[in-house]
């Protein structure tokens, strides 16, 4: 489906925009410009958190950790390999991209663990930095039951993603 | 708080390489670490900015401002009185849309003027529901073209860098509808202070 459905997007939004007479070429090119920036905005970010995580993997602290915690993510069907990813992506959103490209990386990204944590990826937002930023933008003093709301939705999310991608892709 | 976790990795890497013996590893990685975080932003710069190109068409056509306007009464029962107020609603829907379309910069302004909004209309004091609801909307995910991802494992070499959307799609509507029903169920143990 999405073979056909990326392409079909493309040409029906370059077609709706030239028929809104938006000068498209250069409209592409502001938003392209954009994303340079934000690329480049989130290298420091990258590069403090993918060499803490590939120093942990290294000392061996991601595997002891997967293995005290993998019996309790266990329970909702999350892999062993991703339970670091469920910890981090919370927290830090370029830590989470981080040790996410490290088990797609690691593990290839058609195989079942590289794409549990794609779609994991995908699936979830930084959300205890989100509500860090929105209580602190209008002074909250208390959160009442965000945080608990959101850590259920990210572990729904991660639970999701792996069922997710055993039934779409049995055969994995 | 991010600060405190980063030191804590950097000690916890420190005694479990001296525990397990593998310090020289954790040296080498801190070498191999920074230089994979710039080859990976490489290779993901190229299709972050295309997509990041199609999101500004996507904006400049007005289908930004339409998508907003259709999500509008789907979000008007979760705001209780306040969705009778459309300065909020229209923030609000814009934040939304700006989320669905993987609009990161211009998500969160949205989202904090939406947040104004709502909490204004509640006296600005307490942790009013309506601002709630709309934080925790804001921290589940809800993108339609999962792009980052994708380029990600265009990077690795995926078959198909795309065929994860309709699993990505699916864990992010239930974790939509988990975050907005857990919230509405948790509220007796968390009374809001007038």
């Amino acid at each position: 489906m999405q073979a056909t459905l990326i392409p079909l997007l493309l040409a029906a939004i370059g077609l709706y925009a030239l028929y809104k007479q938006v000068d498209v070429f250069p409209v592409f090119l502001r938003g392209a410009q954009k994303g340079l920036h934000t690329a480049v905005s989130i290298l420091p970010t990258l590069v403090g958190m993918l060499t803490v995580v590939y120093m942990l993997r290294a000392s061996g602290a991601i595997d002891l950790a997967a293995g005290w915690l993998a019996p309790l993510f266990g329970v909702f069907g999350i892999p062993k390999d991703c339970v670091a990813l469920a910890l981090l992506k919370p927290i830090s959103g370029g830590g989470g991209l981080a040790l996410g490209s490290e088990l797609i990386g690691r593990y290839g990204p058609d195989s079942y663990i590289g794409r549990v944590a794609a779609v994991m990826l995908g699936a979830s937002e930084t959300s205890l930095y989100t509500i860090s930023i929105y209580g602190g933008h209008l002074g909250l003093k208390q959160m009442r039951y965000a945080i608990p709301a959101a850590l259920c939705a990210d572990l729904a999310a991660f639970a999701a993603s792996a069922a997710l991608v055993k039934c779409y892709f049995p055969d994995i | 708080m991010l600060s405190a976790i980063w030191v804590a990795f950097l000690v916890l890497a420190l005694i479990c390489g001296a525990f397990t013996g593998r310090l020289d590893a954790v040296t080498t990685a801190v070498g191999t670490g920074a230089g994979e975080a710039v080859t990976l932003i490489i290779s993901i710069a190229g299709l972050m900015c295309f997509w990041s190109g199609i999101m500004e068409l996507v904006q400049a056509s007005g289908l930004a401002e339409k998508l907003s306007r259709m999500l509008m009464p789907l979000l008007r029962p979760l705001f209780g009185k306040a969705s009778a107020d459309r300065e909020a609603m229209e923030a609000v829907s814009a934040n939304v849309a700006a989320n669905l379309l993987g609009l990161s910069n211009a998500a969160t302004p949205l989202g904090l003027r939406a947040a104004d909004r709502l909490y204004t209309l509640e006296g600005r004091r307490g942790s009013p529901d309506t601002v709630l609801t709309l934080i925790t909307l804001n921290t589940a995910s809800i993108q339609l073209i999962p792009s980052t991802v994708a380029a990600v494992r265009a990077a690795c070499g995926a078959a198909s860098p795309f065929d994860i959307m309709l699993p990505v799609w699916g864990a992010s509507i239930f974790s939509v509808a988990v975050v907005l029903l857990s919230g509405r169920l948790m509220r007796p143990w968390f009374r809001a202070e007038k």
